[in-house]
């Protein structure tokens, strides 16, 4: 999300998912949609089946490919050189919307002269796909009228991942695609609230709304709202936590609702500082990998048995309804942290539960973007932010009139190329990519514990490409050990085109054969996202 | 626009509305089978018929385009009959067996022999004998309850995309089956169970549990994927024992395989339910009261934060817990606490 937040001002979906069924040409990055969006999906095959071009870049054959136009094979850890080698012809050839690039952007000289030698002979050299494949790409993308890009993890789980997002943005803003209807740079978001996660501030550098906490005006309004001092000083990302744990200056952690001892790139790394720690106190529904190694679990609640919103990728906020009691002595999430609050501040009525319609006005007074939303007009139906009045409707894209940095204006950003971390070598000559498969979602703590799901999908596997297969001699369900420098799995082969040679892809869901342990946490400086999609490993038989 | 009149009322549509558009749009409701606006016409149940005059014979209204001036009739003895008629003949083969179809208190088939009175059936003969598929996990396929109204086939290539099921055979033994009888290319969305007005299609799971009676419904939110489709939860107790979702809301009514079959883990034997302790390092854990537990907590927090300062703390929150809980777990550390260490793993 930096990387949007520097260009445009916020980061988030600009457009709606209704509007994607409107493209005429749409760029799905690093995001295997059918997969881990279905139905966000479902609006992409509509937008074909009306006559839209989609260009697929994805290392994989991911099942969406059946409905491109174009597929770009790029190699992993190669999204920006692409992408700017796409821009080099656009350029090149005369198509870029002049008007939206004068009238409302800045930076880009600076940036023209950064995509000179990203010529597509050069981008065909580092991203393996060919140059005219990168050209067509170019004019399928750039002679639309209207023309939306759709990524996910695959471009920003990498140490340039900022980078990529800001060059999946630079395309936008180079062909007129952002600020208007059916068009835009769309995160889609991967589990069921992200967005409202970062909208509510569980950020180290801001509070809810994106109001950063290092500028002493905002601190002072959040420390009169909430009758507190407040710590002025940004504070340690998720990935920069690992270290504080490992040198001993983090002592004590509570994770609620997350299991990064599985889901963490390099766990075994995760685990040693989770082992590190004074004391840990793990909130979750099952006794996952992390509550393993709590000193205190407390056992949380469902989606079904609470009230609450959720806010989806499309920024709309929606509620969440209970429909069943708890089993067992379960409490509220929300009871359980308002009793730690109150019991660690020794303020507040223990006896007294908090109410979410009340939290979410509280929100919603200290943050304009969603001060017009309330638990009436969300009994109706959703509503997307900005909303910031009574009557104001929500808001279907972002950034008609201006965008929100200061000027109005987007910013180009040059992308340089930065390769990924951990190349394949002659000791570990694959790169491994990891991901998601249909049938579970992350470290499968609900997926794995449903029954049909794990029939289907029932163990890890790893996807080899029969050419590699032939040289490993293995066939298909046979096991294979994979290892990286950091650690080592052993998995059935899975011997399949939809990876390219050279190239293995493991789901990350499956605790016996984790994924993670064998991942890098090299990190992005930005925004200090780990580089989970792309390392070296070694396969043998 | 085009002028039309639909039972002497008039209404102005625009050009390509279907005289079934144009007539809901007046309120006036014409029995069908194998429509839905969701997907295109289709032609095959011959219910929504009617009569349109200068026409012979009566057309079917989902698949005749609206035209200016076009005088359209929707009731009348002779379509009453017609209508009656192929309710009959899709009954004379069914299964009579509602007692106990799990179709039953859904099914427009039962209700359509509700409205128009039909307790015997005057065409007897030949009854098909499809045995009942129950291979995969997910779907349960009753084929001899299948009216071919083809909209499970249609939903599957026209929105899924996927196409895993076809026609097959001609006549009396027509019938919808994956290429081969193998479930090749299905993702198990279940879509095709949603659209299915009969009980010939219905989920695995779903099977013993209760249909109707005692069952609460729902609305609320999918807790997989960022889509945040609108769903509804059906329970039974504290049981959840469907997921369904509304054909009028931003998702259509359309779900995927988790947000529609994954839900046992709600009701999952292995739910923690007491707060746990370990009462010394590397000991094991014992349950404890929740008290002691949020005492504890608060102990060691502030034991730590006076040791060592508000930022040896740190809190991980969740991007699958609400907004409320997420905002309030993030004033617990700046406000509470009095440090900036909270993130989640929209990094991850």
């Amino acid at each position: 999300m930096a990387g949007l937040a520097t260009k445009f001002g916020s980061g988030a979906m600009t457009n709606s998912v209704a509007e994607i069924a409107e493209n005429e040409a749409m760029l799905v990055i690093g995001s295997n949609t059918t997969e881990n969006h279905p139905i966000i999906s479902l609006r992409m095959k509509e937008a074909v089946a009306k006559g839209a071009k989609l260009i697929v870049a994805d290392p994989r054959k991911i099942p969406l490919v059946k409905f491109a136009t174009l597929w770009l094979r790029h190699r992993p850890g190669t999204d920006s050189t692409l992408l700017n080698s796409i821009m080099n012809v656009i350029l090149a050839e005369g198509l870029e919307d002049k008007k939206f690039i004068k009238d409302r952007t800045e930076g880009y000289e600076e940036f023209v002269k950064s995509l000179e030698s990203f010529t597509p002979e050069y981008g065909e050299e580092i991203t393996g796909v060919p140059a005219e494949d990168i050209k067509k790409a170019a004019r399928i993308f750039a002679s639309a009228n209207n023309a939306g890009i759709y990524y996910a993890m695959g471009i920003t789980q990498h140490v340039m991942g900022t980078y990529n997002v800001c060059a999946v943005g630079n395309l936008a803003m180079v062909t007129g695609n952002v600020g208007k209807y059916a068009a835009g740079v769309n995160p889609l978001r991967g589990q069921n609230n992200v967005q409202g996660a970062c909208d509510m501030g569980s950020l180290p550098n801001v509070y809810p709304g994106y109001q950063k906490v290092d500028i002493p005006a905002i601190k002072q309004k959040f420390e009169t709202a909430w009758g507190k001092t407040l710590s002025g000083n940004v504070g340690l990302t998720a990935s920069e936590m690992t270290g504080a744990m490992l040198d001993g200056t983090l002592k004590g952690l509570y994770v609620f609702g997350e299991n990064p001892a599985l889901s963490d790139p390099n766990t075994t790394h995760s685990v040693k500082a989770f082992a590190a720690l004074d004391f840990l106190v793990v909130q979750d529904i099952f006794m996952t990998e992390t509550a393993q190694l709590a000193d205190v679990v407390l056992p949380g609640t469902t989606f079904a048995e609470k009230e609450g919103t959720f806010t989806s990728s499309e920024r709309r906020v929606q509620r969440v309804r209970k429909a069943i009691k708890s089993p067992g002595e379960v409490r509220l999430d929300l009871d359980i942290i308002d009793q730690i609050y109150k019991r660690v501040s020794g303020e507040g009525d223990v006896n007294q539960s908090p109410n979410p319609s009340d939290l979410f006005d509280e929100v919603a007074a200290l943050w304009p973007g969603i001060a017009g939303i309330n638990y009436d007009r969300l009994e109706k139906e959703g509503l997307q932010w900005p909303c910031p009045t009574a009557d104001h409707p929500g808001t279907k894209f972002l950034f008609e009139q201006s965008f929100s940095r200061e000027g109005g204006k987007a910013l180009f950003t040059p992308v340089p190329f930065v390769a990924s971390d951990e190349l394949p070598d002659k000791e570990y000559p694959y790169v491994l990519t990891t991901g998601r498969e249909l049938f579970h979602y992350h470290t499968g703590t609900m997926t794995r514990r449903s029954t049909g799901l794990n029939r289907i999908a029932p163990e890890a596997f790893v996807e080899v490409n029969p050419a590699d297969a032939d040289v490993l001699g293995v066939g298909q369900g046979e096991f294979l050990t994979v290892s990286s420098r950091r650690g080592s799995i052993k998995l059935k082969a899975k011997v399949s085109k939809i990876v390219p040679p050279n190239v293995v892809f493991i789901p990350f869901h499956y605790k016996e054969a984790a994924a993670n342990l064998l991942t890098s946490d090299a990190m992005d400086p930005i925004c200090k996202i780990m580089e989970a999609k792309v390392c070296a490993v070694r396969i043998e038989k | 626009m085009i002028n039309l009149t639909i039972d002497g009322k008039s209404i102005e549509v625009a050009e390509g509305t279907t005289v079934l558009e144009a007539a809901k749009q007046l309120g006036i409701k014409i029995p069908t089978l194998c429509h839905d606006d969701r997907l295109k016409p289709f032609g095959a149940c011959r219910l929504c018929i009617v009569e349109i005059a200068g026409m012979p014979k009566p057309v079917t209204s989902c698949t005749t385009p609206a035209t200016a001036g076009m005088s359209v009739q929707t009731q009348s003895a002779r379509l009453y009959r017609l209508r009656k008629t192929t309710v009959e003949l899709l009954l004379s083969d069914h299964p009579n067996d509602c007692m106990t179809c799990i179709g039953t208190g859904e099914c427009v088939l039962q209700e359509l022999a509700y409205q128009y009175g039909i307790r015997e059936n005057r065409f007897a003969g030949a009854m098909r004998e499809h045995k009942r598929v129950d291979h995969n996990p997910f779907i349960t396929r009753d084929q001899n309850k299948c009216v071919m109204c083809g909209l499970c086939v249609r939903v599957c290539d026209e929105v899924q995309g996927i196409g895993a099921i076809g026609y097959a055979e001609r006549g009396f033994e027509a019938k919808v089956i994956p290429p081969f009888g193998h479930d090749l290319d299905c993702v198990f969305c279940g879509q095709c169970i949603s659209v299915c007005p009969t009980g010939a299609l219905s989920g695995s799971i779903w099977s013993g549990k209760p249909r109707m009676e005692g069952v609460k419904f729902t609305d609320t939110t999918c807790t997989y994927c960022g889509c945040g489709c609108n769903i509804t939860l059906r329970s039974h107790g504290d049981q959840v024992i469907r997921v369904e979702s509304k054909s009028d809301n931003h998702n259509r009514g359309w779900l995927c395989v988790k947000g529609r079959f994954g839900f046992d883990f709600i009701n999952s034997t292995d739910r923690l339910t007491t707060p746990l302790i370990r009462r010394e390092k590397g000991g094991h854990f014992e349950k404890a009261t929740w008290d002691e537990a949020l005492d504890h907590i608060a102990k060691k927090f502030n034991e730590i934060k006076e040791k060592n300062g508000p930022d040896a703390l740190a809190g991980l929150s969740s991007a699958r817990c609400t907004n409320e809980e997420n905002y309030l777990f993030q004033k617990l550390f700046r406000a509470g606490i009095g440090t900036n260490n909270v993130d989640h793993c929209a990094r991850y």
